[in-house]
């Protein structure tokens, strides 16, 4: 195939793959180089790979970071609390998203690109800034503390912020669009006779969606929730600005060992295990659901 | 005609103010194939979607053997309708998709088993139990969504463009086998189409929309031969339409200055139809007079007939005739002159 591309076109097909092995291998490379080096003191805060002294050529790595970090429950637990809160902002992504995008993929072509670019229009603003909205609005002296005080609801502002709540609603508010438009994707392209098909045949409403709808909007259910999952689990900002301590999450926890306390080494033993933890059974899973796709094609 | 099977009175329907049918009257027999016949936005997929129950009538009501059904909801009909499309459902193989409406009803495995196996056989579909829906063809896609509906013993089957999406062969052949399955079984067949020669060779009575308005309910034979105006006689067939002229009691076909004497009602009619079949050409050899002359337009040689065009005193009109009985006829050419000649028995008049 390679043969047959003119020098031009060899540029063409290989520039995503010369970023990919620029920005995405190469400092994934680094940070697993860090992550098996030792820690010490200095800039950078750990001990060169690779050594030549009068002893000659020494070699300091060490298993010893991720020990360290399996051996503490501590670290185990807030990468538990992370995926617990991928799970449940992807689960909560998924109701509020699919009757959403159900809605809109089946609105009439006009009203469609009108309810699309509603959708959009968060994103363009700033990210931080939708977050530090809903600190705002979540806070003490916030509209809706305000609100519930002055009709009568409350006699105190309640606290709404700072606890894992707040980390949900948050990532549940960032994260819908990313769950919508892959479900919108599939839906749209969903032949409505199916459905009146199915009711035609005796089906009801709720067995035409679990019988009909349902399996058919399955790898757009699935691309979405990978789509939330994953990166929910190693989000750092949300859980920073609208959580409190009631719940570490995994992100943050990196943040700290590479900020705070400036173990580099630990840091990315952190962050490579959180990867190969997350991204094996997303493999496996890929291939299986490729698989049984295929079959089903 | 019997007491009515099915019953359609007054039915209404409106598309953000658009009419697609406008008090629509029609009562069909049990057991007979019945067409709704129009070009596409007459209404009559609307109705057919009423029928089934996808929509609600503004105003009318539909009975069913007697019974009101207009407010039921699709999947408590006894009836079922196969989608143009088919509608199957892709992500099952042909027995799920079969079994589908089955499951719904409270019926043991071994019933459905028993039914399913019935209908595959009834539709020759054995052997394709377990492939997928894209896995078979056109013809047999066709053949499994007429099984998933009658495996379910419906009163009533909706077939909306039953064979539109088949390719001309498999049409006629499975026009056949659709009649005979519906011989066979004695359910009502409602059918919509566009394609006239399918209505008229599948149904035992049609009826012809124009605007969500039904101009004329009847069997194939009625509406071809008695029009009840210009556009279902232009819709059914090719229409050579002429003015009439009612001059001191004679009646004048005005184009071809053609006095019709054998005529007992003479009503004040303004048109008169003669079918291409019944006006027949001849190579004129010498001068008569009271023979129409035409000059020959065009020749269109089919096999088993030939068309002509004939222009008249500057009107144009067309003789198809039979090829069967081999003679001068195949010799007519291209601004030839030719002797014109049909029954008047064959003049169907009527008013506009």
């Amino acid at each position: 195939m390679i043969k047959n591309l003119k020098k031009q076109n060899v540029w063409f097909v290989f520039t995503p793959y010369l970023w990919l092995v620029l920005f995405f291998f190469v400092p994934l490379a680094l940070i697993f180089k860090i992550s098996i080096s030792v820690s010490e003191w200095g800039m950078p805060p750990y001990r060169d790979l690779f050594s030549f002294s009068e002893n000659g050529f020494k070699i300091n790595s060490t298993l010893g970071n991720y020990l360290f970090i399996f051996s503490d429950p501590f670290y185990i637990r807030s990468y538990l609390n992370s995926l617990s809160l991928a799970f449940t902002s992807t689960v909560l992504c998924l109701l509020i998203g699919y009757p959403i995008a159900f809605y809109v993929a089946k609105s009439k072509p006009s009203i469609r690109n009108i309810l699309l670019i509603m959708l959009i229009i968060p994103f363009w603003s700033s990210f931080l800034l939708r977050v530090y909205a809903w600190k705002v609005l979540l806070q003490g002296s916030g509209i809706i503390n305000s609100i519930l005080i002055h009709i009568g609801l409350i006699s105190e502002p309640i606290s709404m912020l700072h606890n894992h709540y707040a980390v949900i609603l948050g990532v549940v508010y960032t994260y819908l669009p990313f769950m919508i438009l892959p479900l919108y994707g599939y839906l749209v392209k969903f032949d409505l006779n199916l459905i009146d098909a199915s009711n035609d045949l005796g089906a009801k409403p709720l067995n035409t969606f679990v019988k009909v709808i349902l399996p058919l909007s399955l790898p757009g259910i699935v691309a979405g929730s990978m789509l939330v999952f994953i990166p929910v689990v190693g989000e750092y900002i949300i859980p920073e600005m609208l959580g409190g301590s009631d719940k570490l999450y995994f992100g943050k926890i990196i943040w700290d060992e590479f900020f705070v306390n400036r173990d580099w080494p630990i840091a990315s033993a952190l962050a490579m295990s959180g990867i190969v933890i997350l991204v094996f059974p997303i493999i496996i899973f890929q291939l299986m659901y490729a698989k049984y796709n295929f079959k089903n094609e | 005609m019997s007491e009515p099977f099915l019953q359609i009175i007054d039915v209404s329907k409106r598309f953000d103010n658009v009419v697609a049918l406008d008090k629509v009257n029609l009562k069909i027999a049990k057991s007979e194939i019945f067409s709704l016949l129009g070009s596409s936005g007459c209404g009559k997929s609307t109705l057919l979607r009423i029928i089934a129950g996808f929509e609600k009538p503004d105003e009318g009501r539909i009975l069913l053997e007697g019974k009101d059904i207009t407010k039921l909801p699709p999947y408590v009909r006894p009836l079922n309708i196969m989608f143009q499309n088919y509608a199957l459902f892709p992500h099952l193989n042909v027995t799920n998709n079969i079994q589908f409406g089955l499951k719904e009803e409270k019926i043991s495995k071994e019933e459905i088993n028993h039914r399913v196996n019935e209908i595959l056989n009834l539709l020759e579909l054995n052997g394709l139990e377990k492939r997928k829906i894209n896995e078979i063809s056109g013809g047999q896609q066709q053949r499994v969504a007429l099984a998933r509906c009658l495996v379910k013993k419906p009163k009533l089957l909706l077939l909306d463009e039953p064979l539109a999406a088949l390719d001309k062969q498999l049409r006629v052949q499975t026009q056949f086998e659709l009649v005979n399955l519906q011989y066979k079984l004695g359910i009502t067949f409602i059918i919509v189409t566009h394609d006239q020669e399918e209505a008229m060779s599948l149904s035992d009575r049609m009826a012809i929309m124009k605007n969500g308005e039904i101009l004329q309910v009847g069997n194939p034979v009625e509406i071809y031969e008695k029009p009840k105006d210009k556009y279902i006689a232009n819709f059914i067939g090719t229409a050579n339409i002429f003015n009439v002229l009612n001059k001191n009691n004679q009646i004048i076909i005005k184009e071809l200055n053609y006095e019709v004497k054998n005529i007992n009602n003479k009503e004040n009619y303004v048109k008169c139809l003669i079918r291409p079949e019944k006006i027949s050409v001849k190579k004129l050899e010498n001068q008569s007079d009271n023979l129409n002359i035409g000059v020959v337009k065009e020749v269109a040689y089919l096999g088993s007939y030939t068309k002509y065009l004939i222009e008249v005193n500057g009107i144009e009109f067309y003789s198809f005739m039979q090829n069967s009985l081999v003679s001068d006829n195949l010799q007519i050419r291209w601004d030839d002159k030719v002797q014109i000649s049909f029954n008047e028995t064959s003049i169907y008049f009527f008013n506009d």
